[in-house]
């Protein structure tokens, strides 16, 4: 009888292909590192007992026996263990809150009402907190008390989306052994197996993605405990990228944000995710330029011979919602509200209607499709996997003005996506209706106590990293028949920081000689800047074009700095 | 101190109100849109199971696909064991009604014994082309395929393919896994139809089941083909006994010895089946629950397909029928795949004795017709 040959999963051998840091976990094998150890005489009723973590059986706790505090009653409030205190020194100011004195600054602590973004972290948060309950210590953390807990900001997630916050909730509560207290969980039930980092790895060795090529396994064992405090994790983040493994024209990101904190608590693995996208452009030190000021832009009428149409585009995100990977119904309908609110309240040119993608009639539908206005349930697996169709159509809509020349889709990709367009080739006018537009939304969304998400760093925040600092695109169809067939081509749409598309977007082929050319940078140049890219170039093409139609040479322009 | 207690028990920070985040269910036609209510959904959304699995985790499949055109599907999906008791308030009734009136306190058989089966093994090989018995089997201690991680996925696989070495004479095989098939052995098993592919039905994506794929799933299968488990799909484990031809004794024979001596390879590394007493077998799809299982034939009856009772005579013997592609497939040829419409209730023999008697009945009225017949005087009554 020959023996079968053992399978060799990917994980039982050593990740050869990334330069391993010396700092946090190092790969190993699942074998030598498998945390739960069945017992050969467990009854098949009993599950897997882990030696580390025991399942907790019985009634439950009252909760004042497990406050440490008469314990150490006696001790200097300095030199009380670090769990029982959570770095409460004697100089922290202290808040009351329903466990007791907590540290101010702390996630219970937050006051109902709170203004301005004193803590970074928790900005967006407070908002939130005005009508949350409080968090609280999933079983997971039983028996942690290793763990440091020092760290405010250190979350760790047991599970999927949109559960476990687990923070710190101040003295008292640290080790509790607080199981459900459901009717019908049996309280002998399994803790959760834990597995280390090097087991819940993703096999990356077929990516090709931005996010495959800066995760090592040092970086994923360190944040894949953390979740920021709506409670998004590392996983989550990554799922894109790991599903898809890559993309045949072009290098995806391969991660997505669930929220603005997203971009903080996994700076570690998304800096370097931005810097490779966008051309070396580092969120640790350079800060982004936000412009709107469309009197700024020279020479934005081209020659309509040529262009068809031209086009801005942009999103925005509000301040305080989880964002569409991670957001739940309500948080989606409120982005909603709050948009088509803010929108009800445009006038003169910009003057508009919405339309629910739940309710909209058959004849509006109609009306949209022809006006090449409507979107549809995305299917690339790009998107799907992230999380950001779920419930669909729930809380999804478009509005665009009288006029059809300023649209904004709500809930899809972004929580806005903002298009000013027209046909021909009068993109001042397009740029000035753009910028009045975002400016005049802006401007009612704070009137009613909200804002955009939108730092130094980055700019504006949105859910691809892709699309941070402006998300601007800056594009026209243009008519281009000799020029798109001269071998020099795309040469000079490089050097003029232009890329093309086909007419029907990303992921299309050109019909006939028309082409979409849009900017190729998002971050570190200012709308203004970019939309004068665009048009600077576009008419250097036009002109490369005239040229070759006079049957004169053409020169490639000097690149463009980037 | 009690208001202290029920607080410290919730594992979700509530945002916005249980009303703002009830889905809208208006479009829908699933179990699960008919049995969820705003009441259900308010105290439902308090709770997770150990493993953290909520509410949202278990209805985002059923409230992502409104409806599917030929069946009525679940429109939901357990995380792990304990969905079953954590929610139970939403999946008993939704049990009740896919389960042909299953009650909470009922109490399922479970009977995996071959020799409990009477005939079977003289289908005539003229009309049944095929015979198949599959089944899911999940393993406790980890959690389901929608909910699961990387690392509990892969310990799914190593513990799987452990057990399935072990397997010795007719049942000995060899594990595919499918990251690291080569492309001979790719082509090999898509000729023998085994190969699974990425699913690409919306009703299984949404319910996050297809993550990190094709990490941890693989295909195992003996020698002579005729036992092939699936790894990591839908379920844990899909067992699979197939052979051609009508001798569905057989092919139930090697169904359970094989099922038989996985769980014993299992109980001697100290972990069994999700299994109780009220469910029986526990598996992802609460359609699937209890014996999980479809015994099945594919069986050429162009006269009686054609014929007006037809659905008539299926539904009186508890068989469905579907196309030879399987679920969402069109009947080619007059060819069909006639299995069993239960799962919960009844045991793995009732249900595979219901495909043998109901399928020689089938072929018998289809040799009737041939002839010209009337199979009137010999129509079933309800089982």
């Amino acid at each position: 009888m020959s023996v079968v040959p053992p399978v060799l999963s990917c994980t039982e051998t050593e990740q050869k292909w990334h330069k391993p840091r010396t700092m946090g976990v190092k790969p190993g094998p699942v074998d030598a590192m498998v945390v739960v150890k069945p017992k050969p005489d467990a009854t098949p009723a009993s599950g897997i007992r882990s030696t580390l973590y025991k399942g907790y059986s019985g009634e439950l706790l009252d909760p004042s026996t497990l406050n440490p505090l008469p314990a150490y009653a006696d001790m200097e409030p300095d030199s009380l263990p670090l769990i029982c205190r959570m770095n409460i020194t004697s100089d922290k100011p202290l808040v009351d809150s329903i466990f007791g004195k907590i540290q101010t600054g702390s996630l219970p602590g937050q006051p109902k009402e709170s203004t301005g973004s004193a803590i970074q972290y928790l900005g967006t948060a407070t908002r939130r907190l005005a009508s949350a309950r409080l968090p609280f210590i999933h079983p997971y953390l039983l028996n942690c008390g290793n763990k440091t807990m020092a760290n405010n900001f250190a979350r760790i997630l047991s599970s999927k989306r949109n559960v476990g916050i687990l923070s710190l909730i101040g003295a008292g509560s640290l080790t509790a052994g607080f199981l459900l207290n459901h009717e019908h969980v049996t309280a002998g039930a399994q803790v959760r197996r834990v597995y280390p980092a090097s087991a819940e790895y993703p096999d990356l060795r077929k990516h090709n993605n931005c996010m495959a090529s800066h995760l090592t396994p040092a970086i994923y064992a360190k944040l894949v405990e953390k979740a920021t405090p709506n409670g998004y994790s590392l996983d989550q983040a990554i799922q894109t990228g790991v599903d898809n493994p890559g993309h045949p024209f072009i290098k995806t990101v391969g991660m997505v944000a669930g929220d603005e904190e997203s971009y903080e608590v996994f700076a570690e693995l998304l800096d370097p995710v931005i810097k490779e996208r966008h051309n070396g452009y580092d969120p640790q030190t350079m800060t982004h330029p936000t412009d709107l000021d469309s009197s700024k832009l020279t020479s934005g009428n081209f020659d309509e011979r040529y262009v068809l149409s031209s086009r801005v585009r942009t999103g925005r995100s509000i301040r305080g919602l989880s964002l569409p990977p991670a957001c739940t119904r309500a948080e989606r309908r409120e982005v909603e509200r709050v948009v088509v609110d803010a929108l009800a309240g445009l006038k003169g040119d910009l003057a508009g209607t919405y339309y629910s993608l739940t309710h909209m009639t058959d004849q509006e539908q109609q009306q949209l499709i022809d006006d090449h206005f409507l979107f549809d349930k995305p299917v690339s697996p790009l998107l799907t996997c992230s999380g950001m169709a779920r419930d669909w159509p729930d809380a999804r809509g478009i509005w665009h003005n009288n006029t059809k020349t300023f649209l904004i889709w709500i809930n899809e990709e972004d929580h806005t996506r903002v298009i000013s367009m027209e046909k021909g080739g009068n993109m001042k006018r397009v740029f000035d209706r753009f910028c009045t537009g975002l400016k005049e939304v802006e401007r009612l969304i704070q009137e009613k106590g909200w804002e955009f998400m939108w730092n130094e760093r980055l700019g504006y925040i949105l859910t691809c990293p892709s699309n941070l600092g402006t998300g601007l695109r800056a594009g026209v169809h243009v008519n281009l028949p000799k020029l798109s067939k001269d071998p020099r081509f795309t040469k000079i749409l490089d050097n003029l920081r232009l890329q093309k598309r086909g007419t029907g977007g990303v992921d299309t082929a050109a019909v006939g000689s028309t082409f979409d050319i849009s900017n190729l940078d998002r971050l570190g140049q200012s709308e203004v800047q970019l939309v004068q890219t665009v048009v600077d170039g576009v008419n250097y093409l036009i002109d490369c074009e005239k040229k070759l139609e006079k049957g004169q040479d053409i020169k490639i322009p000097p690149p463009l700095k980037k | 101190m009690k208001k202290l207690n029920d607080q410290m028990a919730k594992l979700t920070i509530k945002r916005l109100s249980p009303e703002e985040e009830f889905p809208d269910l208006s479009q829908h036609n699933n179990h699960m849109a008919k049995v969820l209510t705003q009441d259900m959904f308010t105290k439902l959304r308090d709770r997770a199971t150990p493993n953290g699995f909520t509410i949202d985790g278990v209805i985002q499949t059923g409230v992502d696909n409104p409806g599917h055109p030929f069946i009525m599907t679940v429109g939901c999906v357990a995380g792990d064991e304990e969905t079953y008791e954590v929610f139970k308030e939403l999946l008993d009734p939704i049990i009740e009604d896919r389960h042909g009136g299953y009650k909470p306190t009922d109490k399922h058989k479970t009977d995996l014994n071959p020799d409990n089966l009477k005939g079977g093994d003289d289908l005539d090989p003229n009309y049944v082309l095929s015979s198949r018995v599959r089944t899911g089997r999940s393993i406790r201690g980890f959690c389901l395929p929608p909910h699961c991680s990387r690392g509990e996925r892969r310990g799914v696989e190593k513990m799987s393919v452990e057990a399935l070495d072990s397997l010795s004479g007719d049942l000995k095989g060899k594990y595919y896994a499918l990251k690291n098939m080569t492309d001979a052995e790719q082509q090999q098993l898509i000729d023998d139809h085994f190969l699974f592919d990425k699913p690409v039905s919306p009703l299984l994506l949404a319910s996050g089941m297809a993550r990190d794929w094709p990490d941890g799933r693989g295909i195992w299968h003996n020698d002579t083909k005729t036992f092939l488990v699936w790894v990591n799909e839908e379920d844990h484990l899909r067992v699979i006994s197939m052979q051609k031809g009508g001798n569905m004794k057989e092919v139930f024979n090697r169904f359970c010895t094989g099922l038989t001596k996985i769980e014993t390879l299992f109980k001697d590394k100290g972990t069994s089946f999700m299994w109780n007493e009220h469910l029986g077998y526990v598996l992802t799809c609460p359609s699937n629950l209890g014996t999980g299982l479809r015994a099945g034939v594919h069986v050429k009856i162009p006269n009686m397909s054609k014929h007006a009772k037809f659905e008539e005579v299926l539904k009186r013997l508890r068989l469905q029928k579907r196309g030879t592609g399987g679920v969402d497939t069109a009947a080619v040829g007059g060819t069909f795949d006639i299995s069993n419409a239960d799962r919960l209730g009844f045991s793995e023999v009732e249900l595979v004795q219901m495909v043998v008697d109901g399928v020689k009945l089938l072929v018998e009225m289809e040799k009737k017709l041939e002839k010209g017949q009337s199979i009137d005087d010999i129509m079933p009554a309800q089982k």
